[in-house]
């Protein structure tokens, strides 16, 4: 049997045996939805209505009653697709990474943060798709047959490049989320006694029977999707930096781009798994198995990945002056002075001086202080986007053609939107699938349970 | 007559210790159904490693030629055009700009075609019927199936020696 150090602090909490594993996840799924539960989809329901709205407006109108002009022409909409995005790299990361190295923590949390990883990329997709405007010939961007000549897509531009690598990102975090979740689907299965949720979750469950053969299929098959995700989740956000690095714009044409916006995305996306596992383990009652020391490992994520962000925005200011190009310093001298300076500074302080605040060991293992904290990242990680676009391209070479943006109501609205199909998306997951994944955290609780570490103790 | 020996134990340690001391005694167990993983049960009871991983690299094969093959045929044979200056005329000078749509596709190709082998060749599908013994085997029982037919000895020989294990329950059934 593996054992495991007793110095370590166990990761699930009280005296639990496998039956209050499964019972611990799958009772809440049985019982009533709770009222919190309620209030929260309800609330959510509306905005993401409002959010429905506002696209079906824009795509009956068109792309101009976003609050774009000639000279700023990608605002809100790329800095929300890049936002997105970068919040659904948390989940690939936890789940497969992790799983590389073998980090037994992620158990308790990869299972939520690997739906708000699908749920974030259905977010991000939706901005450049209606951002053509016409979104029915979204089909477009496929190399299909046609009769313009054939004309194909470009597949020397990075636009193209990104729409092979979010939908392969998606569809294969899609896979992988699903074929962990089916051992679980059959643990529901076969406790619920309601023959129609049962009918249900058989179905989806596929058949599930936890036989010997294909235990050891599924732990080769997790493995190695955890080694091809690993690549990928690192590919999907350099390509989305692409899309700016391999431009000329000023502010853009930059090499450190892509592993910038990879810690980026993979500081954003803990904080973002940080504000909805402390809202879900109060609600669901799961503090045994999301606990103090979770949220510490986490924060380290962010505080490691926060750093690097700083350096690479302290690095991309030196090197604008180093590099002698004047197009090239001004863009930065204007990013940190210039009419959106107020963003800049934004930025700064919410992505580089606030989570150093984590290396205090009273802050990092402070759950409220983690959750404002969280918060904080992603205002300033949307804020990041929104420096990098607007700031870069609002003042360009030609003073004639300098511009400032506003946003629209339909900007807003879209925005938020997309908040509130998140959130109802999620809570739907919270209610009715397994929130923590019931049979990995099985495999873990004789090594790593509070009562069967006390036990080795004593022996 | 056949028989079909269904042998409950509550813990993963416990029945593979039972596991262990039956093969010792030439007993063939054909099966386990288990909540979770049973770490080293493999071995014991004859499962041999999946081929799985090698299935998934010749499918990310597949996908790098299919993506080489496609953009050689699309950018460079079909209809080159000159996009700022880099024209596409050659693939070897043009692969710089290929390797993200390369790599995506054979990522692609790897992980959809290793998941739909694993269901498939586990026979897990939407809609197939469950076919594990008890319902207590995903939640935190664990059950080892034995029958006649795999087994020289005689049924009540076989129970005797089950019976001799830490077992929770046994059930046995009659098949043809």
């Amino acid at each position: 049997m593996q054992r495991e150090a007793a110095i370590r602090e166990p990761l699930i909490l009280g005296n639990k045996s496998y039956k209050d594993i499964t019972d611990d996840v799958v009772g809440p799924i049985q019982g009533p939805a709770p009222i919190g539960w309620k209030i929260m989809i309800t609330i959510s329901a509306i905005i993401a209505v409002y959010g429905v709205g506002s696209i079906l407006y824009l795509l009956g109108t068109g792309i101009g009653v976003w609050g774009l002009n000639k000279t700023v022409g990608w605002s809100w909409d790329i800095t929300n697709f890049v936002w997105w995005v970068g919040i659904g790299h948390a989940g690939t990361l936890i789940s497969a990474v992790l799983l590389l190295f073998r980090q037994k923590w992620r158990m308790a949390i990869n299972r939520s943060a690997e739906a708000m990883t699908i749920f974030a990329v259905i977010m991000a997709a939706t901005f450049p798709g209606i951002h053509m405007g016409r979104i029915w010939v979204s089909y477009w961007v496929l190399p299909l047959p046609n009769q313009f000549g054939s004309l194909w897509v470009n597949f020397n531009s990075p636009l193209l490049w990104d729409v092979f690598a979010i939908s392969t990102y998606f569809s294969v975090s899609l896979v992988f989320w699903y074929i962990g979740l089916i051992p679980d689907f059959a643990t529901i299965r076969d406790r619920m006694v309601k023959p129609l949720p049962k009918k249900i979750y058989g179905i989806l469950a596929f058949g599930w029977s936890g036989r010997a053969k294909h235990w050891t299929r599924f732990e080769e098959v997790s493995l190695v999707l955890a080694g091809i995700a690993t690549p990928l989740v690192f590919s999907v956000h350099s390509i989305v930096s692409m899309d700016f690095a391999t431009s000329v714009i000023p502010g853009w044409h930059t090499t450190i781009f892509p592993p910038y916006f990879v810690s980026g995305a993979v500081f954003s996306g803990f904080a973002m798994v940080q504000t909805l596992l402390l809202i879900m383990r109060k609600g669901m009652k799961l503090e045994n198995y999301i606990h103090v020391k979770h949220v510490e490992y986490m924060n380290i994520v962010i505080i490691v990945t926060g750093s690097i962000v700083g350096v690479a925005y302290l690095t991309e200011l030196f090197i604008s002056w180093y590099s002698g190009v004047e197009y090239e310093s001004y863009a930065f001298i204007n990013r940190f002075s210039g009419p959106y300076s107020w963003s800049y500074w934004i930025m700064m302080t919410c992505n580089v001086i606030s989570p150093q605040l984590f290396w205090f060991k009273k802050i990092r293992r402070s759950l409220i202080a983690t959750f404002i904290l969280s918060i904080v990242v992603n205002i300033g990680m949307w804020f990041e986007r929104y420096v990098i676009i607007v700031t870069s391209i609002h003042r360009d070479y030609n003073p004639s053609s300098w511009g400032e943006f506003h946003p629209s109501s339909m900007d807003l609205g879209i925005f938020i939107g997309t908040l509130g199909i998140f959130f109802t998306l999620f809570l739907g997951f919270a209610r009715f699938f397994p929130v923590l994944a019931l049979n990995e955290l099985k495999t873990i609780l004789k090594s790593s349970g509070e009562a069967y570490k006390k036990q080795h103790d004593n022996h | 007559m056949n028989k079909v020996f269904h042998v409950m134990y509550d813990d993963d340690d416990t029945l593979k210790g039972a596991a262990s001391q039956l093969v010792a005694k030439g007993i063939r167990v054909k099966d386990v159904f288990s909540p979770f993983p049973i770490h080293g049960i493999d071995p014991i009871i004859g499962v041999k490693r999946t081929r799985l991983a090698i299935a998934s690299f010749m499918y990310a094969t597949t996908g790098t030629t299919l993506a080489l093959l496609g953009m050689w045929y699309f950018m460079i044979s079909d209809w080159p055009m000159n996009i700022g200056g880099k024209p596409s005329f050659s693939l070897i000078e043009n692969l710089p700009a290929f390797i993200p749509v390369t790599f995506e596709f054979s990522v692609l190709c790897a992980a959809h075609g290793m998941a739909i082998t694993y269901l498939l060749r586990n026979g897990t599908l939407p809609g197939m019927p469950a076919t594990n013994p008890d319902p207590r085997t995903t939640d935190n029982m664990f059950v080892m199936e034995i029958t006649t037919e795999d087994n020289h000895l005689a049924a009540d020989e076989l129970e005797s020696f089950i019976k001799e294990t830490p077992l929770v329950e046994l059930s046995i059934k009659e098949y043809k």
